[in-house]
């Protein structure tokens, strides 16, 4: 099985131990990603905050680069990524006036048959669980998570198409095949704020207080995440110090992979204590 | 008498609009409401604004609704009646954070997300200043990050919002455990297709 790979700018900075597990269960599953050639940033929030066709555009130069690498359905990890590449997607499928002029600007003629796929996505539907139940070696018995969704990857659900809006299930499915417990709880897709964290700091502080306490409440030893916002902010912004995981991560503890000394070390909250304890190391 | 009918649009959640109270001459005025705004709002956004009927479901659902002057459901109603210096200059324009929680849950399928963008994209046009003026700084620096290399490098991102912001001490602790963890690398990844994020950027800021 083979992907072609959008990794997004935090890759190489702020979720360095997303890409780094990423790759590491990926070879486990034996799943081939590519990279995709001389990939540019996919515009993020700024881009269609202020410049609606810049967003568009963008993206749109991705799409093609894909399209051209002819390496199979484009996976992105990053939530905010694949947001906006699904929505210049919708744009490009949906509005034929617009699709020529993204066509024109960004020179490539839109192949609608390219798929766009959450990294979660790829992980539940086209490799499955059964085949990530296999390669459980360490199953993450006894650990309380509580599964994390954020925005970018369910909302707006017209342009994500991926799980339930409101009451998501792909991270919860994923992490119960590895043996851990994730708990109900009720904020589960609410907004941490990450938008406004370097310009409104008191703001994302109660919002981030508010998923991680309640989080807390419903009994979970940890989060865990799929976005690597979100996973940068929860971390920074909370007081209580619950320990934040990307999925990829607990997939690799559960693979037994190795190296992984070097991603709880890029972590701002340790999660090796909580890890020992559970005889997870 | 027009009070009243301010009062409406700008405390949600005491809905206070006594008909009997308004006389003829306030309804004339309501009449007379410009709708050019209203026109050119839901032009550039592509969401029909006529449709919302109040229901205060985005704003109940809205992260950020509590610390914005004017709540999303309020932004619609005074789109619908024409105020347009107030909209474009509000904070509530750039407190949005594109979360969609309202347009996902909007009954009449209004996308109030991709409002408040057309909302902040015409307040730049229309050159009124951003209430929230450094929530604008970072999104106008992460843009040129891009334009520079073709992906945001973080190091020189921040320092140019550091200094168009001229706010040097917020974060500077966090900023450093980022570096200290090798998060925020020193040396930018530029692509080799700069010339064409360069023309890119260029057709997508030319004046229309």
């Amino acid at each position: 099985m083979r992907f072609s790979f959008f990794p997004g700018c935090t890759d190489h900075s702020t979720s360095l131990e997303y890409g780094l597990s990423t790759h590491a269960v990926f070879k486990t599953l034996g799943v081939e990603l590519v990279e995709i050639e001389d990939w540019n940033c996919c515009g993020a929030a700024a881009t269609h905050s202020i410049n609606h066709l810049l967003s568009l555009c963008l993206p749109a130069r991705n799409i093609s680069k894909a399209q051209s690498s002819q390496a199979g359905p484009l996976v992105v990890p990053c939530a905010g990524c694949f947001n906006m590449l699904k929505r210049t997607e919708h744009v490009l499928k949906n509005d034929e006036a617009e699709r020529k002029e993204i066509e024109e600007i960004v020179g490539f003629t839109y192949q609608p048959s390219l798929e766009i796929l959450a990294l979660m996505d790829v992980i539940l539907n086209r490799i499955g669980l059964e085949k990530v139940q296999e390669k459980v070696k360490k199953p993450l018995k006894g650990l309380k998570l509580a599964c994390y969704y954020g925005c970018a990857l369910v909302r707006h659900p017209k342009i994500t198409q991926l799980d339930d809006p409101e009451n998501p299930q792909y991270l919860d499915r994923l992490m119960k095949s590895l043996g851990a417990e994730p708990v109900e709880w009720s904020y589960k897709i609410d907004c941490c704020g990450a938008d406004l964290a370097l310009t409104y700091g008191e703001v994302v502080k109660k919002l981030v207080g508010r998923i991680v306490s309640m989080a807390k409440e419903a009994g979970a030893q940890c989060i865990v995440t799929s976005c690597g916002l979100c996973q940068a902010n929860l971390e920074m912004r909370q007081e209580i110090g619950l320990p934040i995981f990307y999925f990829t991560e607990l997939m690799g503890v559960a693979f037994d992979v190795e190296k992984r000394d070097g991603w709880w070390k890029k972590h701002m909250i340790s999660p090796k204590p909580l890890l020992e304890s559970m005889g997870l190391v | 008498m027009s009070y009243r009918l301010y009062g409406f649009v700008t405390q949600p959640f005491r809905v206070d609009l006594r008909m009997e109270e308004i006389k003829l001459e306030t309804v004339t005025s309501v009449g007379k409401v410009d709708s050019s705004f209203l026109e050119e709002a839901t032009k550039k956004s592509g969401e029909d604004l006529s449709l919302c009927y109040q229901c205060l479901k985005c704003t109940a659902g809205c992260p950020t609704a509590p610390y914005m002057d004017i709540r999303p459901n309020n932004i619609i109603r005074m789109i619908q009646m024409g105020m347009k210096r107030e909209v474009l200059g509000s904070s509530a324009i750039w407190l949005c954070v594109s979360c969609e929680t309202c347009g996902t849950r909007c009954p009449n399928k209004i996308d109030i997300g991709v409002l408040m963008d057309a909302l902040r994209e015409m307040a730049i046009k229309e050159g009124v200043p951003a209430r929230e003026k450094n929530i604008h700084l970072l999104h106008e620096a992460f843009v040129q990050s891009i334009r520079r290399g073709g992906r945001v490098h973080e190091a020189t991102m921040l320092i140019d919002y550091k200094l168009r912001s001229k706010d040097f001490m917020t974060d500077l602790i966090p900023g450093m455990m980022l570096f200290l963890k090798g998060k925020i690398p020193l040396l930018p990844s530029f692509i080799k297709g700069r010339e064409e994020i360069k023309r890119i950027f260029e057709r997508c800021t030319k004046e229309k």
